[in-house]
């Protein structure tokens, strides 16, 4: 039982629906055979105390990432870009209004 | 955050400048994210703590664990099973916040199983009576929540999230034991002694263990472990991994306990406790790391019988897994085939 990729050990990132009106947020992550086992793993481990609408998981090795060090280069698009700003604009109202 | 930890793509970053990048997001108070670059030693430091503290809580477990055959009612029996599962559950968010740093589950509890990680101590202590399961949830439980609140802002994310929902559930923990040895201690004289003597055995296993060695002049040790332990402390509040030297922590817990077991009416075991007007804290007696040192060396008997019966555990547990793997491998053929 020693093999690292034993599939009973397989993880599973956790998401939680806390309540109606609200997304879906990671919590963390379970070990799990397959997809029921380990949202029943993540019932019991993250929702003892009734505090979910709904639950999903994901197979970590499924999730496709960015990486911290593409952090510049990846989001770059989205800085020195003042004009997707309303305070960029004249205000509707007033000197300082919006 | 500072634009320099940042560098354009293709160029390797140096690890100085990694590390100051680094150094940067603890400066500014920001947590360590699974993925950032993070020098070896923290990363160590990390996963050693996370697993320990793991080990600990699934350890944890078999003091109080043995006595849920034995609950005295419906409800406390109820109360127990929840917080021994809950334990349990403590022990799976650290272990999920510990494979973050790269580390498998199996490795971690390869290395407890081998001796090479320890659990905490303080759970080599026999829970002779009823009451000390009402002890140790109290006291074992309360010094937890103390250690534990401020790890709630400690640098690494996962671990900080781990944090915050164990100390939802140890509330639950410490309130049900405080109020079991409550009953103890308004019910028959032999109730009442039951209740002491647990609190007797339990407060200085809490007092040391749970907060390790002293690590500063206040603790009142010799100044060489208190030298020791504050160089440990000191690296680990560098990376702020932890908040407070132990002997803060500590001291915090004797304020929280003592008027608590006023209310009680039992007697903490230690003659040298009274308030100190002066500081604005209660006194109590110096650590004596020395004594409690030898119960750490793993040379108690109890020890290793509580590492035997997790061993045992797992070992009886292996053909579970062994069907889950057989069960996952043939829908996996499935999956392929159809």
């Amino acid at each position: 039982m020693n093999q690292r990729a034993a599939w009973g050990q397989t993880p599973w990132e956790v998401f939680i629906r806390p309540r109606r009106g609200l997304s879906h947020q990671h919590v963390g992550s379970v070990h799990g055979a397959d997809a029921e086992m380990a949202l029943a793993n993540a019932r019991d481990l993250y929702t003892r105390r009734g505090q979910a609408v709904s639950i999903w998981v994901v197979r970590t090795d499924a999730v496709r990432t960015t990486s911290p060090s593409e952090k510049d280069p990846f989001f770059s698009n989205t800085a020195d870009k003042p004009y997707r700003y309303p305070g960029h604009y004249v205000a509707l109202k007033g000197s300082d209004g919006d | 955050m500072s634009a320099d930890g940042i560098r354009a793509a293709g160029v390797p970053d140096s690890e100085q400048r990694l590390n100051e990048h680094f150094e940067a997001l603890l400066a500014a108070d920001e947590r360590i994210e699974p993925r950032d670059w993070m020098p070896e030693g923290y990363r160590r430091m990390l996963i050693r703590q996370i697993a320990q503290h793991a080990h600990s809580e699934i350890i944890g477990m078999q003091p109080e664990g043995a006595w849920l055959t034995r609950a005295p009612s419906l409800h406390r029996k109820a109360s127990l099973l929840a917080k021994v599962q809950d334990e349990a559950g403590h022990g799976l968010y650290l272990y999920s916040a510990a494979e973050t740093l790269g580390v498998e589950r199996a490795e971690l509890l390869d290395a407890l199983h081998s001796g090479h990680q320890r659990h905490s101590a303080t759970f080599n202590y026999p829970a002779l009576t009823w009451a000390d399961t009402g002890a140790i949830a109290w006291l074992t439980d309360g010094a937890a929540v103390v250690n534990q609140v401020p790890l709630c802002r400690t640098s690494y994310g996962p671990y900080a999230r781990a944090m915050r929902r164990v100390c939802q559930e140890e509330a639950f923990h410490v309130r049900q034991g405080y109020d079991m040895l409550w009953s103890l201690c308004r019910g028959t004289p032999e109730q009442k002694e039951m209740a002491q003597e647990a609190v007797d055995r339990w407060w200085l296993p809490a007092v040391v263990l749970m907060f390790g060695p002293p690590d500063t002049a206040a603790g009142g040790t010799d100044d060489r472990t208190a030298a020791m332990g504050a160089a440990f402390t000191r690296r680990s509040m560098a990376w702020g991994i932890k908040r407070h030297t132990n002997d803060e922590l500590r001291q915090r817990f004797v304020d929280n306990c003592v008027p608590q077991a006023e209310r009680l009416s039992l007697t903490l075991p230690d003659p040298a406790i009274r308030w100190n007007e002066e500081r604005g804290h209660y006194d109590f007696s110096p650590v004596d790391w020395r004594q409690f040192r030898d119960t750490l060396a793993g040379g108690s008997q109890r020890g290793r019988q509580r590492l035997a019966h997790r061993v045992a555990a797992h070992e009886n547990g292996a053909w579970v897994r062994a069907a889950l793997d057989a069960y996952a491998a043939s829908q996996d053929v499935g999956r392929q085939t159809s």
